[in-house]
């Protein structure tokens, strides 16, 4: 499974955020985008994501499943949460993972591993900015797709929570998923492949 | 399919939460419906014989209110773009929405109206009547102001060109929706021709409102 970007455009309002930009990420490994602020790292995600148009260049995934988009196949954890206020914990994840999956998953068991398995029942209002990252995170457990997009994932979390997403991704890469993440410090993972955007930062 | 439900019954579910606004609308219609007869005067006759316009004009505008919310939330929450990214193809999400969102503020509208019969000195019978029109029309109203729901998040903090889009697009609906109460109320004239245009225009509106709300969202990705 590879995702491949040759000469990507991104054009928002008039304005040329990146041009002529190349990389190629296969199943099991992690690229981390760098690059000053406003350089374009969450417009390739949200690019990547199907969210955003692709102006010019080509965007293609090998070996992944026949039919779907690329925006099918990933995930998208973008800075905001997508939770509704007025419903549960479970009630969020059970709708994501209704609507964005294919089969049933223990939600129990994923709201587990992002350590919010007490909280199920607790409307998503009263949650705090970590405990509502961890909850979306919550999300690329209960379903399954292969290439994680994720915009500066560590914030709000603190550090315990930090490493248990560090956990995750390796999880992921080990198997044989795809991370793509936009960051300006360590997220926990060695042996990733750097994709600078817009010179040094 | 999965999908499908799984986005009707989070919309239904949240609407009646507390600050869902699910009974918004019904409200409005009441407050509307209600003030009328003091504002007109005790002329009986009179008020009802202009009673089903002013149910119409009360249900047209009620359904409005609580459109320009339906994406609005959603695209702040940032659970648009995942509802985007989704296998099932947008217009049956946006379909889905749009369903949930009848259920939840245009049915109450229907149910209500028998009651508010009182006020306009129509008997409880027509009123059955004047029901019937409301639960034909109403879905045409929620599908044509869903297109100007998705136009609004496109162009941010549209509310305004919402109305001014929409408002003309639910003309034939009000006229063939008053025209088909009026028979049962205010005598003589068919019922058959203008009800079939009324269940004409919603069904018809609901093929092209997802598609077109759906092609908007798409429009506004920049």
């Amino acid at each position: 499974m590879q995702l491949t970007g040759q000469g990507l455009v991104c054009r928002r309002s008039g304005r040329t955020v990146f041009s002529g930009l190349n990389f190629s990420v296969s199943g099991g490994q992690a690229m981390m985008i760098v690059g000053r602020n406003g350089a374009g790292k969450s417009s390739l995600l949200r690019m990547i994501a199907g969210l955003i148009c692709i102006s010019g260049g080509s965007l293609a995934l090998t070996g992944g499943e026949e039919e779907g988009s690329v925006a099918e196949q990933a995930h998208y954890l973008g800075h905001l949460d997508a939770l509704k206020p007025s419903l549960s914990v479970l009630e969020n994840l059970r709708f994501w993972s209704e609507y964005l999956g294919r089969r049933d998953t223990d939600l129990e068991a994923a709201l587990d591993v992002v350590d919010m398995g007490g909280l199920a029942d607790l409307p998503a209002a009263y949650l705090s900015a970590g405990q509502r990252r961890r909850l979306s995170i919550a999300r690329l457990v209960a379903v399954e797709r292969p290439l994680w997009l994720l915009d500066e994932p560590t914030s709000a979390l603190d550090v315990q929570s930090q490493d248990r997403l560090a956990d995750l991704m390796r999880k992921h890469l080990a198997g044989g998923g795809m991370i793509m993440a936009a960051t300006h410090g360590p997220i926990g993972l060695h042996d990733t492949i750097e994709l600078r955007i817009g010179g040094a930062a | 399919m999965r999908a499908f439900t799984a986005l009707l019954v989070r919309d239904m579910r949240i609407a009646v939460r507390v600050g869902g606004g699910a009974l918004m609308g019904a409200l409005f219609f009441l407050i509307v419906v209600t003030m009328m007869p003091f504002a007109i005067g005790p002329d009986l006759g009179l008020l009802s014989r202009i009673g089903p316009a002013i149910l119409w004009l009360g249900a047209l505008l009620a359904s409005l209110l609580a459109l320009d919310r339906l994406f609005a939330s959603d695209h702040e929450d940032g659970s648009l773009d995942l509802l985007m990214m989704g296998r099932m193809p947008l217009e049956l999400a946006v379909a889905s929405k749009a369903i949930a969102h009848w259920l939840t503020t245009g049915l109450p509208l229907v149910v209500i109206t028998p009651v508010l019969g009182l006020m306009l000195n129509v008997e409880m019978h027509a009123m059955g009547w004047v029901s019937l029109t409301l639960l034909a029309g109403t879905p045409a109203l929620n599908f044509i102001g869903l297109i100007g729901a998705a136009l609004a998040v496109t162009l941010r903090r549209g509310g305004l060109l919402q109305a001014v889009l929409v408002l003309p697009l639910t003309v034939p609906v009000l006229i063939f929706g008053v025209a088909a109460a009026n028979p049962a109320i205010v005598g003589p004239a068919p019922f058959g021709p203008p009800f079939t245009i009324l269940c004409a225009l919603s069904m018809a509106t609901f093929v092209i409102g997802p598609i077109a709300a759906a092609a908007a969202l798409r429009a506004g990705q920049e």
